[in-house]
Formats: C-alpha cells, sequence, structure tokens
C-alpha cells in the first residue's frame, strides 16, 4: 500500500459543486462549465500514488489546481468526490478531533509565501508544532533549537520573521515543518518566492536533508528545473487534469502531449540526465571502446563529465560508488541524449 | 442556503401584500368596500390615508409591554451601571487633582511606550482642563467615567460579536443590517426612550453610548480578524490547531492593531455621544455647552467646546499610541537587520 492515495478526486468550486459533478465526469471541459454553470473546475478525476520516502512533485503552470490537490491531503480543502488515504487512513472520514491530532501528528507543511506567524519569533514560529500538540516549552524549544539548527539558523533563533530575509524565512517554514517530526511533508511552492540563487541554495538543502531523514514529501512547483531536480515521480497537472506522472527522465524522453512537450521543451538535458540512465550495461556493450577511458560515478549528471570527453574524446566507463564499472557510455548514447524531440523511447523508467 | 435563493423575490412579494392587507384592514379612513377603489379613482391623486402601515401603534405597544413586564430586568442593569458610575466618580472626584493628574501622565507615558512627546501633550491637556474654568475638572471627571463604562460594554460585548461575525458568514450577514441600523438612526431615537427605561442621569447615556459607538468596534474586530494573513491562518490550520488555539494564538494577536483602531474609534464616538446626552439631562461638561447655548453667551459655550476637545486629544493620544505599539509588536517594524 503506498503512503499516500488519492483516488478519483474531483474538486468543483462554486455554490452547488455536487449537482455539476455529473457533468464534469461525463467529460465536459473547464471552459464549458465555467460558461454554462458560473463553477470551476479545481481537480478533475485525479488519482496519484505518493510512495514512502520518494519525493513526489507535482507541477503545473498557475491554476492548473496543484494547490487545490495538495491541500486534500490534509483535507484543508474537501473534495467534491472522491478519496484520500494517509498511511491507510480514510482522511475523509475523520471527524473534527481526529483531523485535528492527524494534522498534527502525521504530516506538516511548508508554504510558498512562507506562512510565519509574525507576531512569534523565530524559535516560536519552529515550535508551534509542538505548542498545539500540548508540549511543554523547555521541551518545544530544545527539539527547536535541533531544527533551527539543521536548517543553518543559530543566532536568529529570538529574531522576528520579517527581520530575516526570505530565504531565512523560508528556513524558518522548513524548520517548522521538521520540528514536528512528521513522516509526511507538504511543500506548496515553497520555493517559489526566492530568488533563483537562494532557490538553489534551498533545493540542495533539501536535497541534503532528505537523504538524511527519509520523508515522504509531496511537492509542488511550476518550476520543471526544480521538479527534475527534486523529484522521484513527478505529476503533471494541467486545467485539473493529471496529465503525466512518472520519473523526470520519463517525462523528458517521452512526454505524453503537447503540453508536456512545451513544458519540457527548454530544458538543458545535460543537467538533468545521469549517467546511469543513459549508459549500456557492461554486459550488453559490444560496440568499440576508446583507449582513452574516463572513469564516472554512475549517479552524475551529463554537464559533469562532458567537457572532459570533448577534451579527450574518451570512451566513459560508468563506475558505482565502490568502482565497480557498471557500463559504457560512448559518443553515441551521448548524443542520442542530448538530442530533442526524438519519441523512440529509447530511455525507459530506471525504476 | 444558495437552493432557496430563487424563491427570495417570491417570499419579498407575498411579505410585501401581507403588509399592505393589513394596512388596509387596519385603517379607520378605508372605503366602504373594495370595489369602490376600482370606480373612484381620486385615490391615484393623492397618498390616500388608508394606504398606511400601523408600525406606530405597534411599536408603542411593544414599548409599553417592555417598560411594564421587562422593567424590573431595565431596573437591575440601571442599578448596576448606576452604582459602578457613581462608586467610580466619587472615587475620582475625592482625589486630590494633582494626584488624578499624575496618575492621567503616567497612563500616558507607559500606553505610549515611554514617548515623552505623547506625554507631554497629554500633561498639557489635562493641566487646561482645569486651567480654562474650575468647574470643568469635576465635569470632565464625570465624563470620563461614563465614557469609560460605556466603553468598557462596548469591549465586553463587541468584541465576542465581531469574533462571532468573522466566524460565521451567516451571522454577518444577520447583523450588518442591525448595525447599520444602529448607525444611521438619529441618536434622540434611542436617547428619549432611554429616559423611560433607564431614567435620567448617566445610564441612558451609556446606553446611547453603546448604540453609537459599538458598532465600529463589531466592524474592525470582524474586519481585523479576516484581514489576518490568509496563509497565516492556514498554517495554524495545517499543523493541528483547534479553533481555540487558532482565535487566541493566532487570530486575535494578528488583528490586534485593527481592533485597537476600533477602540479608538469607540472612545472618539462614546465622546460625541455623551455631549449629545447631556440634554437629556446626562452631568457632565457637555451641559457646560448647552447652559452656554441657551444663555446665548457663545464664549461659554466655546470654552466648554474647547474643553471637550482637549479631552477627546488626551483619549485618543492614549489609546492610538497604545495601538500603534501593539502594531509594532506585531509587525516588529522598528529594527530591521542590516
Amino acid at each position: 500500500m503506498s503512503k499516500i492515495e488519492i483516488k478519483n478526486v474531483y474538486k468543483i468550486f462554486g455554490e452547488n459543486p455536487e449537482k455539476i459533478l455529473p457533468m464534469v465526469q461525463k467529460g465536459a471541459t473547464k471552459e464549458e462549465i465555467l460558461e454554462e454553470t458560473g463553477h470551476t473546475i479545481g481537480l478533475d478525476n485525479v488519482s496519484i500514488n505518493v510512495e514512502e520516502g520518494e519525493t513526489f512533485v507535482c507541477m503545473g503552470l498557475s491554476g492548473s489546481g496543484k494547490s487545490t490537490l495538495i491541500r486534500h491531503i490534509n483535507r484543508l480543502i474537501d473534495p467534491t468526490s472522491g478519496q484520500v488515504s494517509v498511511e491507510g487512513t480514510n482522511v475523509m472520514e475523520l471527524n473534527e478531533k481526529n483531523l485535528i491530532d492527524f494534522r498534527r501528528h502525521r504530516m506538516s507543511m511548508v508554504f510558498q509565501r512562507f506562512g510565519l506567524f509574525p507576531h512569534k519569533t523565530v524559535i516560536q514560529n519552529v515550535g508551534y508544532g509542538l505548542e498545539v500538540q500540548g508540549k511543554k516549552i523547555d521541551e518545544r524549544n530544545k527539539i527547536a533549537m535541533e531544527k533551527i539548527e539543521a536548517v543553518g539558523l543559530n543566532g536568529f533563533e529570538h529574531q522576528y520573521p520579517n527581520q530575516l530575509s526570505g530565504g531565512m524565512q523560508q528556513r524558518v517554514g522548513l524548520a517548522r515543518a521538521l520540528a514536528t517530526n512528521t513522516s509526511i511533508m507538504l511543500m506548496d511552492e515553497a520555493f517559489s518566492a526566492l530568488d533563483p540563487l537562494i532557490r538553489s541554495d534551498m533545493q540542495k538543502q533539501l536535497i541534503d536533508l532528505q537523504a538524511q531523514l527519509k520523508k515522504t514529501i509531496v511537492f509542488i512547483t511550476h518550476d520543471l528545473d526544480e521538479s527534475l531536480r527534486l523529484g522521484d515521480h513527478i505529476g503533471i497537472l494541467n486545467d485539473g487534469k493529471l496529465v503525466q506522472v512518472g520519473t523526470p527522465i520519463d517525462i523528458i524522453m517521452n512526454p505524453a502531449d503537447d503540453y508536456v512537450s512545451a513544458f519540457v521543451k527548454d530544458v538543458n538535458r545535460a543537467k538533468v540526465i545521469k549517467a546511469k540512465i543513459i549508459m549500456v550495461s557492461a554486459n550488453k556493450f559490444n560496440g568499440s571502446k576508446n583507449i582513452n577511458t574516463i572513469k564516472v560515478n554512475e549517479d552524475s549528471f551529463i554537464d559533469e563529465f562532458l567537457p572532459k570527453v570533448c577534451l579527450t574524446q574518451a570512451t566513459i566507463e560508468v563506475v558505482d560508488k565502490s568502482g565497480n564499472i557498471k557500463g559504457y557510455i560512448t559518443d553515441k548514447e551521448l548524443s542520442t541524449a542530448l538530442t530533442k524531440n526524438h519519441s523512440n523511447g529509447v530511455f525507459k523508467s530506471q525504476k | 442556503m444558495g437552493k432557496y435563493k430563487k424563491y427570495f423575490n417570491l417570499i419579498y412579494l407575498l411579505v410585501f401584500i401581507v403588509m399592505v392587507v393589513v394596512a388596509y384592514t387596519t385603517s379607520k379612513y378605508r372605503p366602504e368596500s373594495v370595489s369602490i377603489l376600482f370606480t373612484d379613482f381620486s385615490w391615484l391623486g393623492n397618498w390616500p390615508k388608508w394606504l398606511d402601515f400601523p408600525l406606530m401603534p405597534f411599536l408603542n405597544k411593544w414599548f409599553d409591554i417592555l417598560i411594564v413586564k421587562y422593567g424590573i430586568f431595565f431596573e437591575g442593569i440601571n442599578f448596576f451601571l448606576l452604582g459602578l458610575y457613581t462608586k467610580m466618580k466619587n472615587f475620582l472626584v475625592d482625589l486630590p487633582w494633582p494626584l488624578l493628574m499624575i496618575l492621567v501622565i503616567a497612563l500616558a507615558f507607559f500606553a505610549s511606550g515611554r514617548n515623552t512627546g505623547t506625554t507631554i501633550m497629554v500633561a498639557f491637556c489635562v493641566f487646561f482642563l482645569g486651567f480654562l474654568s474650575p468647574r470643568y475638572w469635576d465635569k470632565c471627571i464625570m465624563t470620563t467615567c461614563i465614557v469609560v463604562i460605556g466603553m468598557l460594554l462596548c469591549l465586553v460585548i463587541g468584541i465576542p460579536i465581531g469574533i462571532m461575525m468573522a466566524r460565521n458568514k451567516k451571522v454577518r450577514n444577520a447583523l450588518l443590517p442591525i448595525l447599520d441600523l444602529m448607525q444611521t438612526i438619529p441618536s434622540f431615537c434611542y436617547l428619549i426612550p432611554g429616559i423611560l427605561l433607564f431614567g435620567l442621569g448617566a445610564v441612558p447615556a451609556i446606553f446611547a453610548i453603546f448604540v453609537y459607538a459599538v458598532p465600529p468596534l463589531i466592524r474592525l474586530t470582524d474586519l481585523g480578524i479576516r484581514l489576518v494573513d490568509k496563509e497565516v491562518v492556514e498554517a495554524a490550520e495545517a499543523f493541528g490547531a483547534s479553533k481555540k488555539q487558532k482565535l487566541w494564538g493566532v487570530q486575535l494577536p494578528l488583528a490586534l492593531p485593527n481592533i485597537m483602531q476600533g477602540i479608538n474609534q469607540c472612545t472618539m464616538m462614546s465622546l460625541a455621544m455623551v455631549v449629545i446626552a447631556s440634554m437629556i439631562g446626562t452631568r457632565g461638561i457637555g451641559d457646560e455647552v448647552l447652559l452656554g447655548l441657551q444663555q446665548l453667551n457663545v464664549g461659554m459655550a466655546t470654552e466648554a467646546g474647547i474643553a471637550i476637545v482637549l479631552l477627546a486629544i488626551i483619549f485618543d493620544r492614549i489609546t492610538q499610541s497604545y495601538g500603534e505599539r501593539m502594531q509594532e509588536r506585531v509587525h516588529h517594524i522598528k529594527k530591521k537587520l542590516k
């Protein structure tokens, strides 16, 4: 069973969603519904499964329903129809008391514009989740300090949020989400409001944290580079419909439709494709090797070793951490991987 | 709710028809039979006397019942408020004036966060109250007591109502017209009935202050809570805050600047009302204005008017500067990191 299961969820905004539901289920488009009934479709038959310990990125343009989707997981929004279950708990069946309990202990959330409490200091903000759980102040300050250190904000714990820069504020948001030590983290466009340098810094921090903590993360973004960098699986939403779900490589190499193709058109492939994905494994390799070879770690991206290849014309030996040769990459594989618009589906999902 | 929206027009029409029928059947000027209306069309010229909804007799009857049956209830309120007022007034009047002055100045000093400018201004105004005319000192104390009690009443009742309005759209829709009514109805319409209910003196003034000054406080409390950043409230919910934790931990503290603004508005309107209330015999600085006007003594009326302005400045500075400090505490605009 998956950690988070969302099954056939519909969300319609308007005065009388139940009445409109059959129309939507029959396949009326967003525009038709809006014109005829004045209702807006938020989500249209969305089903996703998020496995334990993975980062699931949900991507789409603004208005595609991604923020609506993430709010269904902790039921900040109730679906018009459909099921949401988390670790086997049917979220829809929780009563008010159990829902509060569920939100306190099962998941935490990071917000686009940080959602920090302006009247609380950093340490009080970070400890908020523990405060509502009813933990004593000593205990929550101790945990909060640990998390503040984990995101690198030592020394700022008694500042107020708007004394900090945007990046630092989002670190507070991240620390607050970590403090309750829930196994699920929901991140709603968490880095979208940050400038590019700080954003990539934060992405790196999240990746490092995730490597230690192995949480289940649902991450919302409109930025493809971000989703490729962070996601184990990516789901692409358009007008409330889930267009494609797959690994980053799936999305880049086999876009499901024009909408996805348009998204991935300008991706710098060299930066997102790893050596182990394009290599030909050692036992299948029958091409000719050059005399020059260079060793490359299986997890390195193409752009990390491409300059060396150009310089030396070498064949690449892909090795794992302990140095065993896993496969080879020649010019042929490199050129196929870096050429756009081929749809032969050579590159299968790695998972 | 939305489902029945299309019947609303029908219901309005029905109510209207019932009202016309009631007006027609209860009027003593009605023609002998309805059929005359269709043969003699003279009633289309001037507004016919029979087309008169009997609201006045209804209200009179209702008011009589209120006084006769629930008189004891109003008596109780009267007793309580009057007792409070008299105790407070006597206490303050009995204080030596320099001591009272120092108390007010100290209040201003601490409320403004040790701001010397505000404190000096308030000190100046307090001194000038008595300096203008020695009679004013005690009268200002009476006015202040009425305003303070009226405001306390507004706070105790207004803020919870404001919170309820912010939380529930139906409550808001139901209360907004009532607030509009309270703000637009001429003040004498409840000043005079106030005398009948509470007798002459301070209590009808307090009642009038409540009716007149509570709407802005309710509105600003409601607005303040609804204006709290949606994402911040969502964050509280996402971490599993209960309704109570959300209200006390997040919404109220963040709405405080707006609520303080409401309290400030409430004070100013109370002061305006307490002057009008002097016309129904409420003792205070307002009756100096009234006396001056009755004797056509423009100087006297203006002098008392200035005293009221000074009093207003004292109230405004103290509540306003306290509100500003709240705002600073919530938004921390004072010091920024470099």
